[in-house]
């Protein structure tokens, strides 16, 4: 049996402050490039990084200082899996309305779940919903757009 | 052409407002409440307005870019004005396909582009 190799495992305990989650993708998207895995996957998993993050501090956290934010990653030269921990009460991702859908389109928050969802491979919440487990293949075909859910 | 903020820079044609967003990457809210509070006045401060933002030198932005669009959205509609979106890059242009915004933005080609239709 082979052993994994690890390009990158590490995590950060970061404050709930946007600017925070430069520390990780600093590290993280510089770790990507320098291994090849082209622009549009560090595009995306910057982008579902950023998401990720803001949905922790606003939504988790609630913008609360004194609580933090986990941030774990693996790289290997296959994947990247990324997980993002608040100490939030969790939320339902299935009852998040989709920003496409009539009124909601107009709205000028509540599109970093869809990204997310669209940009990365594989996206899973924990039962309690405070931890989103993301993964991205190096060669893993973009997934369509989610179908869209209009009630 | 002159900058009112460092993260944006306006040229004005005539009465169209040319509004070129500077940043190569959009995500801090301090670059968003600098834009905000820079675009706000202006569409106050201008009946009717005609503004293009074009995005030429943007690589990277988050959904609070697409928030405040939707916002800068509604205020020029208040005021009887036209708002383009021109020069996205393919990258970006997917964000704006994968939310729908392309569909209720105007979006153009470039600035030559978005000019024609506009009172000048």
């Amino acid at each position: 049996m082979t052993e994994t190799q690890h390009i990158l495992h590490k995590s950060w305990q970061l404050k709930s402050a946007e600017r925070e989650v430069k520390k990780v993708s600093a590290e993280v998207l510089k770790t990507l490039e320098d291994h090849d895995f082209g622009e549009d996957m560090v595009f995306a998993v910057h982008l579902s990084l950023e998401e990720a993050f803001v949905n922790a501090i606003k939504h988790g956290n609630h913008g609360d200082p004194r609580k933090k934010i986990l941030v774990e990653c693996l790289i290997t030269p296959e994947k990247i899996d990324i997980s993002i921990t608040d100490e939030g009460f969790g939320f339902d991702p299935h009852g998040v309305p989709d920003p496409r859908c009539n009124g909601n389109l107009y709205k000028s928050c509540g599109r970093g779940v869809l990204l997310i969802q669209s940009y990365m491979d594989v996206v899973e919440y924990n039962g309690r919903g405070n931890c989103v487990h993301m993964v991205k293949y190096r060669n893993g075909e973009k997934i369509p757009t989610p179908e869209k859910k209009c009630s | 052409m002159g900058k009112i903020n460092p993260n944006l820079s306006l040229e004005f044609r005539g009465p169209v407002v040319i509004a070129a967003l500077t940043d190569e990457k959009i995500l801090d809210e301090d670059q968003l409440q600098g834009l905000e509070g820079s675009f706000l006045p202006l569409i106050e401060q201008t009946p009717q307005i005609q503004l293009i933002i074009d995005f030429s030198n943007v690589k990277f932005l988050t959904s609070s870019v697409l928030g405040l669009l939707i916002r800068i959205s509604k205020r020029v509609s208040e005021a009887d004005g036209t708002l383009r979106l021109c020069s996205i890059g393919p990258k970006i242009l997917d964000v704006f396909r994968i939310t729908r915004l392309d569909k209720i933005f105007e979006i153009m080609s470039d600035v030559d582009d978005a000019m024609v239709g506009l009172k000048k």
